[in-house]
């Protein structure tokens, strides 16, 4: 792996970053939730967020991904400037995000939850219908090309296991062409299986040149997933490492403060 | 990993998960139409058959609307009262000299916009449901009485006349009016864009909303459906009555209910048919007709109504 590049946090700049969030600051009220947070995402890699609760990588992430709109700094999409006003531009300009309650319907089918508003249809002029069986069939290649364990398809997602709802969400999220895809703690209530099948599916994106940010607590899944991992404390990035280079000590340490970074 | 993807379910797969709450109506008509049939000899006769559909087309459009909100998680408790406005609104306006076609717009508009306060009510002012309709039915009926003065409306036409007598074989046209809802709201529930989006409401509105579903506008267009389809049925009853009454009508909202419960459709949203609520309509009718020929006094039927609409509850309860 070529990640020589990236252990510095300066010589990032010129690398083929997708996205490039610089110096982002957010107050709620009197409480400033970012100062100064930085954050690059480069081409086709998994780049690891992480910070104790309350450092800020939620508020990070929203800033991202629409929800809110950061007081100040800059945000670049392949290098042009960005303003999202809503959760829809940011999936528009293709960042999608996986949220932690999932946003998956449980009485729909999979299917019906792969093209939950985006949903196909046939028919002349106003008269329109769903093109089921077409949706269907293209959400079988969706879910086989990501080899995600999932019983069929036409299977109503509330029969679906924890694992398998989270599949259904991060397949949904990376099937749409999309550019990036964030996660925020995508394994943090599954069990060990599941999350090795989770891992497995995050690194099968990997491979096919998906960008991915991961919001994880796990330190141990960030040096086995991510590429690079961002370090969050009191609203800024304090470092920045290449997993390569890094332990689960240091980050410990980034993450308390123990370090300086 | 291993690519499962399944083919489909076997036979006992598909019993195993069989839907009880939305076989239990199917399954209660059968069994009634049987006992009624044994006891009583003209319970299957195709004109009392023709009574039954007749008695329960009005029903059958009421429940459908009805469905469509349940289906959101929602309920309206207006159906009833609207479709009274409805009907006193087209009594009024034929009175006073339009025609029947303009009457009969007159009316399911008026039903339409009481749908539509419904709606925005529900949807942009943020007040639930059940206050929203129980304020609309106390507001639609009261309106009924102020603008009929509290006296019905010989409504003499022979174009309504004929929707409740003609028809194609044994069906009238009414039937067949019903049956036309019923069908072309089971496609738009499942063949549509915004059936989908109803389902997703009402299974999740947070998830509905995250997923770019236009929530606030869902809510809405279900008002609007149950507005206008208790505009229709108001057509259908003026027709079967003979006239425009400022009556209370509340056998109909319960009824409405009640069919959809029986046709096994969640109450708190997402999972909903239309056959369901059909059935469940069907099955209230020939209750009623049945106990009718039977002799047994009309006092009894409300609660036998009522007792098989909670059995049907329990069922669906029993399931989970």
């Amino acid at each position: 792996m070529t990640t020589t590049e990236q252990t510095d946090r300066q010589s990032t700049t010129d690398q083929d970053d997708v996205l490039a969030a610089e110096n982002l600051t957010k107050s709620f009220g009197s409480v400033m939730a970012l100062r100064d947070a930085t954050i690059r995402l480069p081409r086709g890699k998994v780049t690891a967020l992480i910070g104790d609760n309350g450092a800020g990588k939620s508020t990070l992430v929203r800033c991202l991904s629409g929800v809110h709109r950061a007081d100040g700094g800059t945000v670049r999409l392949d290098g042009r400037p960005v303003d999202f006003h809503s959760p829809t531009q940011a999936r528009d300009a293709g960042i999608e995000t996986v949220h932690q309650n999932l946003a998956l319907v449980d009485d729909l089918a999979v299917w019906q939850n792969l093209f939950l508003g985006r949903e196909r249809t046939k028919g002349f002029g106003p008269v329109q219908l769903l093109d089921r069986r077409g949706m269907r069939e293209e959400a079988k290649t969706m879910v086989s090309a990501l080899a995600i364990n999932v019983p069929n398809v036409t299977s109503r997602v509330r029969r679906l296991s924890g694992g398998q709802r989270q599949a259904v969400s991060i397949a949904r999220a990376a099937g749409w062409g999309s550019k990036i895809v964030i996660m925020d703690e995508p394994t943090a209530a599954l069990g060990v299986q599941e999350t090795a099948r989770v891992e497995e599916l995050i690194q099968g994106l990997r491979e096919k040149g998906m960008t991915i940010l991961l919001i994880s607590h796990n330190f141990d899944q960030v040096l086995r997933l991510a590429d690079g991992v961002w370090v969050m404390r009191a609203g800024r990035t304090v470092g920045h490492r290449s997993t390569a280079d890094t332990t689960g000590e240091e980050l410990v340490g980034l993450v308390t403060g123990a370090i300086a970074s | 990993m291993t690519v499962t993807v399944e083919q489909r379910p076997t036979t006992s797969e598909r019993l195993s998960s069989a839907p009880w709450p939305e076989l239990a109506a199917p399954v209660a008509l059968v069994a009634l139409v049987l006992v009624f049939g044994a006891l009583d000899s003209t319970f299957l006769t195709t004109g009392n058959i023709d009574a039954i559909l007749q008695a329960s087309a009005i029903l059958v459009v009421l429940a459908v609307g009805q469905t469509f909100v349940v289906a959101t998680a929602g309920i309206d408790l207006s159906v009833a009262s609207t479709m009274t406005l409805g009907a006193v609104v087209l009594g009024q306006v034929y009175a006073a000299g339009s025609g029947i076609v303009t009457a009969i717009v007159a009316g399911v508009v008026a039903a339409t916009l009481v749908g539509l306060v419904n709606g925005l009510l529900v949807a942009k002012g943020g007040i639930t449901d059940f206050i929203v309709t129980l304020g609309t039915l106390s507001a639609a009926s009261g309106l009924g009485l102020i603008l009929a003065d509290g006296k019905p409306e010989p409504v003499l036409s022979s174009f309504m006349l004929r929707l409740s007598a003609d028809g194609i074989g044994m069906f009238t046209w009414s039937v067949l009016i019903a049956a036309v809802v019923a069908v072309v709201a089971h496609v738009v529930l499942f063949h549509s864009r915004l059936g989908v989006h109803v389902l997703a409401v009402g299974g999740s509105t947070e998830a509905a909303r995250a997923t770019g579903v236009k929530t606030v506008r869902v809510k809405i267009a279900v008002y609007l459906i149950s507005g206008s389809l208790a505009g229709l049925a108001a057509v259908l009853l003026v027709a079967r009555v003979g006239a425009a009454e400022p009556a209370s009508n509340t056998s109909f909202l319960l009824n409405s209910v009640a069919a959809v419960v029986l046709g096994g459709v969640s109450l708190f949203g997402g999972r909903a048919t239309i056959v369901g609520p059909v059935i469940g309509a069907l099955l209230l009718a020939s209750l009623v007709n049945g106990l009718t020929l039977l002799g047994v006094s009309q006092f009894y039927q409300p609660l036998a109504v009522g007792i098989v609409v909670v059995a049907a509850a329990f069922l669906t309860r029993f399931q989970k």
